[in-house]
């Protein structure tokens, strides 16, 4: 499965005790304690909460459905702005959306409404006895989307509300993109991805072939002549490389290759351990990487950063999840050379000491060596140019290497439009990418409406 | 520390905390746990004729608050539904063996002379303080002709009054009924049957909600419901009104007042004494927590009156009942206006809505480069109505600054925009 890591061992403990290890990072909550959390809502005016939230959801709306309790009306009114709003309410970092903005995140209280925990209550405890959207009388277009990652299925929702016909083209074998693939599993526990994706295909008009790749099997030129629109949806699919000798060989892996694998395994136990490892980043992902290979059984997790605290990626939330799972934090630290053994695997890695010399990240000349059986990149992830290979891909004019779009996610190409990680627009969420989605399809649908009153 | 002992109509205590005529006070038992938790008195439940009421099942229901907090509690208990001889010979030994404490006792029988002449006697030989008529309960006693039945009727109050008076020489206290349009009147009719006191309020007739998948109203009994006494911290304004109404009223001035309504804190008992009361009743929060809440009402209490320099209950007993006046000689020269603390402001926005959509579109919304918004007065606008003060969450956030407006004291009876004033502006 993971080839690199083959000769490593296996965890001590059984499947049983790591299922449990990687169960619900943060608890739903019952019945009572969502009446009482969502009676602390102050039910503001021109909530900040709702300008926090990248989908818009009326948060004050549904906070104040669930105390009613009328926990259909909530979920449709979260739904309605969100269709993934289930997995936004585990996966959102709250903590610098929402409930940040807070009214009573103030000074005085520091103990904001937890709208996370709510949006999942209401999406989790409403029971629709049928889809509880009704799509529009069939308009007789039919747009690809290619992606079935949160922008994808979220653009493909909202299309089919307009009464558009929808084919999704997936590589994949499960939709869902890093809701399914990418996630740390005690973040979206069990098959909440899948359960959410059947959900949202209720609403009908969505065909969803897999196995096609933009780029391998599939070009944008023919999908422009085949559809009425086409909306990119590709995300980032390659890990950023360090530029080290051996960084492919026996011990190294992209961290998001491994929680692929982790989130698929049916059986945990049967995982490569590294019982010592490294892991290079600061982001979120570094961090789920780090605490899962805890969670696993290792004795040893570094996670290293070529700079400090205050610039990481990772949201102090995160940072704490680490710490509370024995993750080493090291900063100041910048990869150097990856050290092997005499059988070729990986034992280690020299680190030069980092430090900022007139706002300029420097060596220091010092380093310092750490032992280890894997190490694991999480350096962020990079566009696959490959599936903009054909001729009229190439043409698409890009913002950095990513996919310009303006701000209704139309790309300078008319017709094609894209949205979430693959474009330069806002951040790398999945909460952004689904509202990239609606936006786009909104935009697709103002415009071949607009084509059928012209014509 | 300041000495909390009252002689209320003549009845001693050495705290105004009363315990209220119902089920906390039902027996020896629970009256004895009172005691020993401190309570200054205790009002015994009503004694009827026997044979003994039966109640039924269930008896109680409450309107709730969003965080489940109990804001009332309506019941549809009736009077004790224990036999008269052991009601009478329990009160007899717990005042022999609490003789500091004040020990009432509460009575309904028909309206009829004959009935009273009877009971009087028996109750005044347990040696207890003082009587109490219960001419309020509005639920079951009113169906037989007692409780409100007599309470609504002001001339059966002065009857029944001065009966009481004739055959028993005990202190009298009417407790009156909320369930009437002038409580003022139901008073002058006590005050002329030479009631001693006059204690309020009786609970207020109520449905608390209703369970709407078997369509039946709170509190049950079966499929079925009927309304209830309604009492607990949601009846303390209505009981603090009708209150001061007696109070500021010259036919019962100086008619001592017993409070009861919704009091659960020595803040709230504070409030009452200030209007005109000269002692308290507290029963729903009792139910609610226990009988040791008395313990931090009296430690509040002698607190407060030692920071204020009071020393003894009459101290500030009426004080606010001066202050207290008709609508028509209230100052229409008087002007506040709202003021917003920026660094308090959490931005909720709730002022600026609630004035924007029900109010005078004084409270402008200034959106900020950063997405938040700030709020301030539009002081020309502002009428000083304190809704904005009212829905803010913040305390202390929106503060009602009294305006200069240069203008000497005026009321309406001197307003030259009435063309009924009284008396030309001077």
């Amino acid at each position: 499965m993971i080839d690199t890591l083959n000769h490593l061992p296996r965890p001590d403990a059984d499947a049983a005790e790591l299922a449990d290890r990687f169960g619900d990072l943060a608890p739903p909550l019952n019945a009572r304690q969502a009446a009482l959390e969502s009676a602390r809502c102050l039910y503001c005016y021109d909530a900040p909460c709702i300008n926090a939230c990248p989908s818009e959801i009326d948060i004050p709306s549904f906070i104040r459905n669930i105390n009613q309790e009328n926990v259909q009306g909530a979920a449709q009114k979260i739904l309605s702005a969100n269709i993934l709003g289930g997995s936004c309410a585990r996966v959102c970092p709250t903590e610098i959306l929402c409930q940040q903005a807070c009214v009573r995140n103030n000074a005085q209280e520091c103990a904001p409404v937890l709208i996370g925990l709510l949006q999942r209550y209401a999406v989790d405890n409403a029971q629709f006895s049928e889809h509880p959207f009704k799509r529009a009388p069939a308009s007789g277009k039919r747009i690809a989307v290619v992606g079935a990652g949160p922008a994808g299925l979220s653009c493909a929702h909202r299309l089919a509300l307009h009464g558009h016909e929808v084919v999704i083209f997936e590589a994949r074998e499960k939709a869902g993109g890093l809701n399914e693939y990418g996630i740390a599993k005690y973040k979206l526990v069990d098959d909440f991805a899948q359960r959410e994706l059947e959900f949202l295909l209720q609403v009908g008009g969505i065909e969803i072939r897999h196995g096609h790749r933009l780029g391998v099997d599939l070009s944008l030129s023919d999908l422009h002549q085949q559809f009425d629109s086409v909306f990119l949806a590709v995300g980032l699919a390659a890990s950023r490389q360090l530029g080290l000798a051996d960084e492919d060989g026996p011990g190294m892996l992209a961290a998001t290759d491994y929680i692929r694998e982790l989130r698929q395994a049916e059986d945990l136990s049967q995982l490569p351990l590294a019982d010592r490892c490294i892991v290079l980043g600061a982001g979120n992902t570094a961090i789920d990487m780090a605490v899962q290979m805890s969670k696993l059984g290792a004795r040893e997790v570094n996670l290293v950063y070529r700079r400090g605290f205050e610039a990481m990626g990772a949201t102090g939330h995160e940072q704490d999840i680490a710490k509370a799972n024995q993750v080493r934090l090291l900063t100041w630290a910048q990869p150097q050379q990856v050290l092997l053994n005499d059988q070729g695997q990986v034992c280690g890695m020299r680190f030069a000491r980092t430090c900022l010399k007139h706002g300029r990240l420097q060596t220091t000349g010092e380093t310092f060596e750490l032992p280890a059986d894997a190490i694991f990149k999480a350096i962020g992830q990079a566009f696959d140019g490959a599936a903009l290979s054909d001729p009229l891909a190439r043409e698409l004019q890009r913002q950095g290497e990513r996919i310009w779009v303006d701000a209704q996610m139309r790309t300078s190409i008319p017709g094609i439009y894209a949205g979430g990680d693959c474009t330069a627009l806002d951040q790398d969420l999945t909460v952004q990418a689904v509202q990239h989605g609606k936006l786009a399809a909104e935009a697709i649908h103002s415009h071949l409406t607009l084509s059928v009153e012209v014509a | 520390m300041a000495d909390l002992s009252i002689e209320f109509a003549g009845i001693k205590a050495p705290n105004p905390f009363w315990l209220a005529s119902a089920p906390p006070t039902d027996k020896a038992y629970n009256v004895i746990r009172a005691f020993e938790a401190g309570w200054g008195g205790v009002v015994w439940k009503t004694l009827g004729e026997d044979p003994a009421a039966v109640n039924v099942s269930s008896r109680y229901s409450a309107h709730f608050g969003a965080n489940r907090e109990v804001m009332g509690i309506n019941n549809i208990e009736l009077i004790t539904d224990r036999s008269l001889e052991i009601n009478l010979r329990e009160i007899t030994q717990v005042k022999k063996d609490w003789p500091d404490r004040a020990m009432i006792v509460s009575l309904m029988v028909p309206c009829v002379e004959e009935s009273w002449k009877a009971i009087l006697p028996l109750v005044e030989a347990t040696g207890c303080d003082g009587i109490e008529l219960n001419f309020g309960c509005p639920h079951g006693m009113p169906e037989r002709g007692m409780g409100a039945a007599v309470g609504q009727v002001p001339e059966y109050v002065e009857m029944v009054t001065r009966w009481c008076k004739t055959y028993c020489s005990l202190p009298v206290i009417v407790k009156l009924t909320p369930n009437i349009t002038d409580v003022r009147l139901s008073a002058r009719a006590a005050h002329r049957g030479g009631a001693d006191a006059v204690s309020l309020i009786n609970t207020v007739n109520s449905i608390t909600s209703v369970d709407l998948e078997r369509m039946v109203a709170y509190p049950t009994v079966g499929s079925q419901s009927t309304h209830g006494g309604y009492c607990g911290s949601a009846v303390k304004p209505i009981a603090l009104n009708m209150v001061a109404e007696i109070a500021r009223d010259p036919e019962t001035r100086g008619l001592p007042i017993c409070g009861i309504g919704g009091i659960g804190s020595w803040r709230d008992a504070a409030e009452f004494i200030s209007l005109g009361c000269g002692a308290v009743q507290v029963c729903t929060a009792a139910m609610l927590h226990g009988f040791r809440i008395v313990e931090e009402m009296q430690d509040g209490l002698s607190r407060w009156m030692d920071s204020q320099g009071y020393e003894r209950i009459e101290d500030f007993a009426g004080r606010a009942v001066g202050n207290t006046t008709d609508w028509k000689y209230l100052d229409i020269n008087y002007k506040s206006i709202a003021r917003i603390d920026q660094d308090a402001c959490i931005g909720c926005g709730r002022c600026h809505i609630a004035c924007e959509d029900t109010s005078h579109q004084a409270i402008a919304s200034l959106a900020q480069a950063d997405g938040t918004h700030k709020y301030e007065v539009i002081d020309d606008e502002c009428v000083g109505c304190n809704l904005c003060q009212i829905t803010c969450p913040v305390q202390d956030c929106i503060e009602m600054v009294a305006v200069d407006t240069g203008k000497p004291y005026l009321n309406w009876t001197q307003d030259p925009r009435n063309p009924y004033r009284e008396e030309k502006a001077s």
